[in-house]
């Protein structure tokens, strides 16, 4: 078993970090500070073709595997957990779903056009009355002639307003068990922005990732032609399974690059900082902390890594996905929270990026699953 | 067009700088990057290809390790890679270098070759022209702009406070500087093509018209009596004064080691 990247993932890392280096840590302050979507750096990442990293080329990507894109979403996440999510988002809830489950058309049309970063996607499962249980959910999709007609609302969705090309669950049918228990069918549509009835309501104004376009959707009699019924009618509840599978590879890449992005601060902070006439790299307390969130981030890094090469290699992924997003977000939260208080007072203040890392890390515990819906997946495999 | 653009895999002086006994870099134990004022010039000869045609062939001499840069060359859009290593090769100086460097060459078709002003290790500056020098081409050092017109190039050379402006018939050779351009990103699936394509690999054998006396350490005119690291200075003496003071002081220290 051999540990090391190849030379083709390590020069794809190092064009990721230069990238992030140079580009996206500049700015990333500024987005957080407007809430601003950072649409400049998005038109770079698109010519260079970050957009559509895991794509074959014929669908107009790069190419590439699983552990490439997550290296890149974990090298963005490090300077920036806004444009991280952006990447991530896009790539695991969009263009994933299509791939898998699209028409030979549909994958013309849409992820063409998405991989080339041409137009960007979103995701819409969750909904004010429906988040870990989405059997809550009441947006309903009615056919009618050639159109699909969609009814209700859908909530905290990323990329929200800037996306092009949505994937949205919706109701199709409801079915009654041999106990009369009524069942909700789902099926999952592509939606294009500008769709009549398709309109955005509120966006919200979060704790981190602040850059990142979180809106509501709101569809009124929204109709859309009946070839944009994604998969089999009835089949959403697994597309989206499937698809938040993935997505969880792609977050927990993120909470990978935070807690690693608060590492590396953290080392060069306290090689600095001096206190009772020596540096605090220099005190036990702080190497021991230094060395216990080096040892979790790591093992944050082989999870995931794991995760993107079990998606690789097409073997099922659920349980890795969900261990992978589970400590990696976990370690992001503990190690955003520890650097903080390695930097003092000044880890408290806006000026220090490590601050925003802790408020951008919370999102990784909560989203494309709880931890505790991790931990629900995980048990589920273990007692089965 | 076929241009040929040289570069060298040099420490990445982030990492440190390590040496062998005999005082030469120890390249495998250090961390690299392609040369910054190579990388110009192959972006150039990439601008080159994109604005007239031209097939790009880059070419480097070093360890087997070097190959990572021919790589990241392929992977920003370079045609061809040649990697010329072989032991009999190393330790050379410039003269070995660009005698090894333009014995590769001869074997090539080409229009122009571009190579970087000066490598970030050595800092001489002499290879380029000393490639030019064999060759027997013109050669235009220091380019800041490099356009086409019919058969010949035009180049601005960089100069104190000025430019020249030089017209030059093809083939010849022209010597890059990191201000040429910014050199563009590679691309994830340029990167992963990069590592499908073939790397042509040349030893002393491939080498056309050189003289065994010219190559490798042997060949190297150069002789290193010692290298190190760079010293730590000391913390220094911190005095507060006033001007007049502060004047009187420097010139008592300046007369004390005998500066004036």
């Amino acid at each position: 078993m051999d540990f090391s990247l190849d030379k083709k993932h390590e020069m794809a890392r190092s064009l990721f970090r230069e990238f992030a280096e140079n580009e996206v840590k500049p700015l990333a302050q500024e987005v957080d500070e407007t809430e601003e979507f950072p649409m400049e750096t998005v038109k770079k990442m698109q010519k260079l073709g970050f957009m559509g990293i895991p794509v074959p080329k014929e669908y107009g990507g790069q190419g590439c595997d699983p552990l490439t894109y997550v290296m890149c979403v974990e090298e963005l996440s490090k300077v920036c957990a806004t444009t991280g999510v952006i990447v991530s988002a896009h790539t695991s809830l969009c263009i994933d779903p299509i791939m898998t489950y699209g028409t030979e058309e549909q994958k013309q049309k849409y992820v063409k056009a998405l991989a080339t970063g041409e137009k960007i996607g979103a995701f819409a499962l969750t909904e004010p009355g429906a988040g870990t249980d989405a059997q809550g959910a009441q947006t309903k999709a009615v056919l009618d002639g050639d159109e699909w007609v969609l009814n209700g609302s859908k909530c905290f969705i990323t990329n929200g307003k800037v996306a092009d090309v949505y994937i949205v669950i919706a109701i199709t049918s409801v079915t009654e068990d041999k106990r009369g228990r009524k069942k909700k069918n789902f099926s999952a549509f592509i939606v294009d922005k500008g769709a009549p009835g398709f309109s955005f309501g509120t966006k919200e104004k979060k704790m981190g990732i602040r850059g990142s376009s979180t809106y509501e959707l709101i569809f009124e009699d929204c109709r859309i032609p009946k070839e944009n019924l994604l998969g089999t009618e009835g089949k959403g509840f697994p597309i989206a399974m499937h698809t938040l599978d993935g997505g969880r590879i792609g977050i927990a890449a993120q909470a990978l690059g935070i807690a690693e992005g608060a590492l590396d601060r953290a080392v060069a902070y306290t090689k600095e900082r001096k206190q009772f006439g020596r540096t605090i790299a220099q005190q036990q307390n702080t190497q021991f902390k230094l060395a216990d969130m080096a040892t979790r981030v790591e093992a944050a890094q082989l999870l995931v890594y794991k995760a993107a090469m079990a998606k690789a290699n097409q073997k099922v992924y659920s349980v890795e996905a969900a261990k992978a997003k589970l400590f990696a977000a976990e370690t992001a939260m503990a190690v955003t929270t520890e650097v903080v208080q390695l930097f003092g007072g000044y880890g408290y203040i806006r000026e220090y990026d490590v601050e925003r890392m802790m408020r951008d890390a919370k999102i990784t515990e909560i989203y494309e699953g709880t931890s505790e819906v991790q931990r629900m997946v995980i048990s589920g495999a273990l007692l089965k | 067009m076929k241009i040929v653009v040289c570069v060298k895999q040099v420490p990445d002086t982030k990492g440190g700088v390590k040496f062998n006994p005999d005082g030469t870099l120890d390249r495998a134990a250090m961390l690299t990057i392609m040369n910054p004022d190579d990388k110009a010039g192959l972006e150039a000869a990439l601008r080159l290809k994109e604005q007239y045609g031209a097939e790009v062939t880059v070419i480097t001499m070093g360890l087997p390790k070097a190959d990572e840069v021919l790589r990241e060359a392929l992977a920003m859009g370079a045609d061809k890679g040649i990697l010329v290593t072989d032991r009999v090769l190393g330790g050379a100086d410039t003269w070995a270098t660009s005698t090894t460097i333009a014995g590769a060459i001869r074997n090539l078709e080409y229009d122009l070759i571009i190579t970087g002003r000066q490598a970030i290790d050595g800092d001489t500056a002499q290879v380029g022209p000393q490639i030019a020098e064999h060759l027997k081409l013109p050669v235009i050092s220091y380019a800041q702009d490099i356009k086409v017109e019919g058969d010949s190039v035009i180049v601005q050379r960089q100069y104190e406070d000025r430019y020249h402006e030089l017209k030059v018939k093809m083939p010849c050779l022209i010597t890059a500087l990191s201000e040429l351009n910014q050199p563009r990103y590679m691309m994830p699936g340029g990167i992963f093509d990069a590592y499908d394509k073939e790397v042509t690999v040349w030893g002393r054998a491939d080498l056309k018209d050189v003289d065994d006396s010219d190559l490798g350490l042997k060949g190297s005119p150069t002789k290193i009596a010692k290298a190190s690291d760079k010293v730590r200075k000391g913390a220094g003496e911190k005095v507060v004064l006033d001007t007049e003071e502060s004047v009187a002081y420097l010139m008592g220290k300046f007369k004390e080691k005998h500066i004036i």
